[in-house]
């Protein structure tokens, strides 16, 4: 199965970590900062692979891509491949990048909700669950429009945190 | 809540402000985030949904990528989770999902709720419920919503079937009972008609087939349907995973397997797959010669390909099928030794794992010397990777594939002076251990270690000192194989030793008293000859005990050939800066090596410098260099320098003019000098063999003596106190308390805490306090020499004796203590015991524990265990019913074999009398039956057990097996 999924940007900050085993929160941030520790020592155009036995303990092994800022990184076990990770983490960014044209890290950044909703339909409890981006995109969608079905209070809440609210914020546009 | 407003409500942050409040940082992380974490507080605690969720959001955000502990807000989550906004579930389940584990406390609360969202028409709240079980399922849990899942896995709704199938993985996992309810729908779903929900299933197979293959041996033709038909990769690599793992339990099944697996290899272009098909065949398909063959023509396409993953993983693929087709590593054996210089560590890494397969006794020397070359190239973390898999390797079973020690030797000393290396320990160890173990060795031995230590710029080096100490060691313990014992002696007292840590100079030290007395020896029998005017070989003879005739012939056969050599070594020796800092002797013998060294045999050039001037210069030279180290601060130097000084102050008297004079008069003064010197000699002459690592466990507990299972409480006993490392207590003893008042804590402390007064008595006090983990008193002299265990005692020959004892007193603590004298390499039954006693004892425990679950389960087959931990053995007890059974059956039989193979299905009714007497239970039913009445599938029984070789001929055999 899949252990974690984690992205963190070339800083060594996390833009997206869930643990598919339990975790204790001080345990994660450990882990990712191993994770990163070794990530920021590697070369470009070397394998996507790494030692993660000696960070995640027997039987694990970690893939990794880089894309731009970002790393995306799938700790798993044995009864994964690894080149089909790779695909993965493949499936996972094209369906991001499709979710938000041209994904950027700041839409990682910002879209805390929206990345796990995408996450959780390509991998459910560690098992991969679909690996058609349209399909993921599609559940998505329906998912959203759930999301935002009508209800007076909600619209309210619209009203409010879309339009007043945030006018104030100074990088709405970045 | 009432201090709360509309106000709060309306101008509350949400989970953007919130991200982009902290990257403004306007007023620093941590500021930001407390002040944020003490909104979120209160807001989860408002009574508003809406308020409560984006405060749960946040929480959860900050948790999952800040890290911040968010235990604290169980309850508001189990409350956001009965919202009946489905924006709202989503946020409490997510909450849910990361941050709660079995020790929540309000996981029993939602039960109910989980219960509701199960059966909710919304398929997007069904899934949420679901996505969150798969991740918090406890067993209360798993037990209570198994019906629930039952009916989802037959969901019309694609989205929750699949999940569903997802989530009964961690369903059995926690509550193995469900397997009985769940399995046989699990089983359908791999025949669904949509390809997602297959390919969940599968997985969902593959993680169970992973964790116990032989439950699933029945499903076999299911999964070769799929392997056959399916066009799907994700699902053929699972199913290749799956019989990965079922092959080698059942070899017929292997020969069905072969050829649609070598069809995928022919056919496919999907490099997952290929790669997944060759592992297959490389793990578990090795009997196939063609199917390798062609699994190996793939590797040696990914070997070359560019990209540097397939490199990678084929290169993994080959250290699979090396130990049984080594041929396949020999092929690409230019490819994998191009590898190690790849800028990919990866690539390198495994690349030096192939490398070292292809290790035998026929190239164990040219493989050694390629990779001491690229060693020599790496960068110091691969550098020492390679060191260590060279030694690793080569001292594999007692120097297995070592054919020529004399090369293997100069090898270490040649890695020793690699720059980066840092294998010090693992090459002083090899070196000790060779030297003890291997006789014929020495001479070669001695020369190494000469070389080493007479190089003033290594002892720079504290990667090194590990290896000095073994080579100071060992030149002095062999010294009679040396060719020039006072360029050894110089070596050993060079001023630049000061800068090894104390535990090593006094080994230094040891090793420069054996020299001593060597060169004293040797000067007294060449004066006992002078007389008959022969040298060299007939000097032996006249000694008894000091060479074996072996040793001797070796000693001079080695010298002859080595005398060009060292010859060269001495010219470039001379210029370094250590002989001009004690010029006086190397010159003088320096010299007189070269001229002699043209002679017949080198041992009568050096047995000529003994000199009387030799010895006296000698002699003041030893106690120059000595005396100062007296005042060390550290014991262990300080007693050795004293045992040499005194030693020296013993015989002096006497040398200076008797050694000349007596060679003409009385012998009685000289009798005493050479008395002692012999004595000494003696002492020093006896062969330290290797000791057997189990010969501890063969001391026999004495009697009175409570050994303490549970050592906790020793730590603060020795909180104060040094701990008394309790193997090493008695020989010390006697010299330590010499050093009367010197409490500073020893390097290698293996001695008394306090030898001063003062702490004798605390040691007393010690005593008495915790008697428990002392020896008694009376036996702590006495209890060493069984530790010499008695059967190697047996067949040691007869060197029990005084001398023994003075020269386990005197020789450093590295020597292991008893004799063992053997022509080649010595082994000891006790090298292979622990290899051969961990597996056993580990099995018995294994199947132990298997037959209590088992006997538990049989008894209650459907007790709801409620603990987590009986949950998780009651699993293993559902799935592996059949090898438990197995292993309940041997152990009947009383074979005493705990393989897992599978024996005849005669065996099975055994292990279930109580269920129906003379029928033969049927491992499927267990598995997936058990709550269904059972009459259905009992006359298949008798296939069960070759069901995976008749499965595909024989279709009905699946249906009811499952019915």
């Amino acid at each position: 199965m899949i252990r974690a999924v984690i992205v963190i940007n070339t800083q060594g900050k996390p833009r997206l970590a869930k643990f598919y085993e339990f975790q204790p929160v001080e345990k994660q941030q450990e882990l990712i900062r191993s994770v990163y520790g070794v990530l920021s020592s590697r070369a470009e155009n070397v394998s996507n692979f790494l030692d993660a036995e000696s960070i995640f303990g027997p039987d694990t092994r970690l893939v990794y891509k880089h894309f731009a800022t970002l790393y995306f990184v799938f700790v798993f076990d044995s009864s994964e491949n690894e080149l089909a990770m790779l695909d993965l983490i493949q499936v996972f960014v094209e369906t991001l990048d499709k979710c938000f044209k041209n994904v950027c890290e700041l839409d990682v950044v910002l879209n805390y909700s929206k990345l796990h909703t995408v996450l959780d339909e390509i991998i459910f409890g560690g098992q991969v669950l679909e690996t058609s981006s349209t399909e993921v995109l599609k559940a998505v969608e329906e998912i959203s429009k759930c999301l935002f079905c009508p209800s007076p209070s909600f619209c309210l809440n619209i009203l409010f945190e879309g339009g007043l609210y945030t006018c104030s914020c100074l990088d709405w546009n970045d | 809540m009432a201090g709360f407003s509309v106000m709060d409500t309306l101008f509350q942050r949400t989970l953007d402000d919130l991200i982009k409040g902290l990257r403004l940082q306007l007023i620093g992380e941590s500021a930001f985030l407390s002040k944020a974490l003490d909104e979120i507080r209160r807001e989860a605690k408002s009574t508003d949904p809406d308020t409560k969720s984006a405060a749960l959001l946040k929480l959860t955000y900050l948790s999952s990528l800040h890290f911040h502990d968010m235990s604290f807000a169980a309850f508001h989550v189990v409350e956001l989770l009965s919202s009946t906004r489905f924006s709202h579930k989503k946020i409490a389940y997510h909450a849910a999902s990361h941050s709660f584990d079995d020790s929540t406390p309000v996981l029993v609360l939602i039960t109910n709720q989980l219960r509701k969202d199960l059966t909710s028409t919304n398929e997007f709240e069904v899934s949420l419920a679901l996505e969150c079980l798969s991740r918090i399922a406890t067993v209360d849990l798993a037990r209570d919503l198994t019906p629930e899942i039952f009916t989802l896995l037959a969901s019309s709704k694609v989205l929750v079937r699949k999940k569903a199938v997802g989530v009964v993985l961690r369903v059995f996992d926690k509550y193995p009972d469900s397997v009985r309810v769940c399995f046989k729908r699990l089983v359908e779903n791999l025949d669904s008609s949509d390809s997602q929900v297959v390919s969940v299933a599968v997985g969902v197979f593959c993680e169970l087939a992973l964790r116990d293959p032989r439950s699933y041996l029945p499903l076999a033709p299911e999964f070769y349907k799929i392997l056959v038909d399916s066009k799907n990769n994700w699902v053929l690599i699972k199913v290749l995973k799956i019989f990965a793992k079922l092959v080698p339990l059942e070899p017929r099944l292997a020969k069905r397997v072969v050829e649609p697996v070598c069809e995928h290899i022919r056919r496919t272009g999907a490099k997952s797959l290929l790669f997944e098909c060759i592992r297959t065949v490389v793990s578990s398909l090795s009997d196939y010669e063609h199917a390798v063959k062609l699994a190996v023509v793939k590797i040696r396409e990914m070997l070359v390909d560019d990209d540097s993953n397939l490199k990678y993983l084929g290169l993994q693929a080959l250290s699979v099928v090396a130990p049984k087709h080594l041929w396949a590593v020999l092929e690409n054996k230019e490819v994998v030794i191009k590898s190690l210089s790849d800028v990919d560590p990866n690539i390198k890494l495994e690349s030096l794992r192939l490398v070292m397969a292809m290790v035998s006794e026929s190239n164990v020397a040219e493989i050694s010397r390629v990779l001491v070359n690229y060693a020599l190239k790496s960068d110091p973390e691969f550098c020492n990777l390679i060191l260590g898999s060279i030694l690793s390797t080569c001292c594999r079973n007692v120097y297995e594939i070592i054919m020529d020690f004399d090369w293997y030797v100069s090898l270490l000393g040649e890695m020793s002076r690699i720059p980066h290396c840092q294998k010090g320990e693992e090459i002083e160890k090899q070196l000790i251990d060779i030297g003890m173990r291997v006789k014929d060795v020495r001479p070669e031995l001695v020369r190494v270690s000469r070389d080493l230590l007479i190089d003033p710029a290594l002892l720079g080096n504290p990667f090194l000192h590990r290896i000095l100490s073994a080579a100071a060691w060992l030149s002095g313990e062999y010294v009679e194989f040396s060719v020039n014992p006072f360029e050894l002696m110089e070596a050993l007292l060079q001023p630049r030793t000061s800068l090894l840590p104390p535990f090593i100079k006094a080994i230094y030290i040891q090793s420069a008293f054996k020299v001593l007395i060597f060169c004293l020896n040797s000067y007294l029998l060449r004066r006992g000859n002078a007389a008959s005017s022969s040298y060299s070989d007939q000097l032996v003879p006249d000694v008894p005990g000091l060479f074996s005739e072996q040793d001797s012939v070796g000693c001079s056969d080695l010298a002859s050939c080595d005398a060009p050599v060292e010859a060269k070594l001495d010219e470039g020796f001379n210029p370094r800066d250590l002989n001009q800092s004690f010029g006086g002797l190397s010159v003088e013998y320096g010299g007189e090596e070269t001229s002699t060294c043209g002679q017949a045999s080198a041992s009568a050039s050096f047995k000529d410098s003994f000199t009387h001037e030799s010895i006296t210069n000698l002699l003041n030279r030893v106690e120059l260099a000595v005396v100062p180290l007296t005042r060390s601060y550290d014991v262990e130097i300080v007693e050795r320098a004293r045992n040499v000084l005194c030693f020296i102050e013993l015989i002096k008297p006497q040398t200076p003019d008797c050694l000349v004079q007596k060679e003409e008069s009385s012998d009685t003064e000289e009798a005493e000098a050479s008395k002692i010197i012999k004595l000494m000699h003696d002492a020093f002459s006896n062969d330290l063999g290797p000791i057997s690592v189990s010969s501890q466990e063969r001391v026999s507990v004495p009697d009175g003596l409570v050994l303490v299972e549970n050592l906790e409480d020793l730590e603060t006993i020795c909180g104060d106190v040094q701990l008394p490392s309790l193997n090493s207590f008695s020989h010390g003893s006697s010299h330590f308390e010499e050093m009367a008042g010197v409490s500073i804590p020893i390097f290698q402390s293996k001695e008394e805490p306090g030898p001063s007064n003062e702490s004798t008595s605390l040691l007393a006090e010690h005593r008495k306090q915790h008697g428990l983990y002392y020896l008694p008193s009376e036996k702590k002299d006495g209890d060493y020499p069984p530790a010499n265990d008695p059967q190697l005692q047996a067949n040691s020959n007869d060197d029990e004796d005084l001398a023994k004892l003075t020269e386990q007193l005197l020789v450093s603590k590295k020597k292991p203590n008893h004799t063992k004298p053997r022509p080649v390499v010595v082994k000891l039954d006790g090298d292979q015991v622990p290899i051969a006693a961990g597996p056993h004892s580990q099995e018995d425990l294994l199947s132990g524990t298997v037959r209590d679950v088992l006997l538990g389960s049989e008894t209650k087959p459907t007790t709801r265990s409620s603990t987590k931990r009986k949950g998780k053995e009651k699993l293993n007890v559902d799935s592996t019913t059949e090898s438990k059974e197995n292993l309940g059956d041997v152990e009947k039989q009383d074979q005493g074999n705990s393989s897992t193979r599978k024996s005849k299905p005669n065996t099975h009714s055994k292990g279930r009398r109580h269920r129906s007497p003379g029928k033969k239970g049927d491992e499927g039913e267990e598995n997936c039956q058990k709550a269904k009445p059972k009459s259905s599938g009992r006359h298949k029984a008798r296939q069960r057990a070759d069901a995976p070789l008749n499965v595909v001929s024989q279709t009905p055999v699946i249906p009811d097996f499952l019915l």
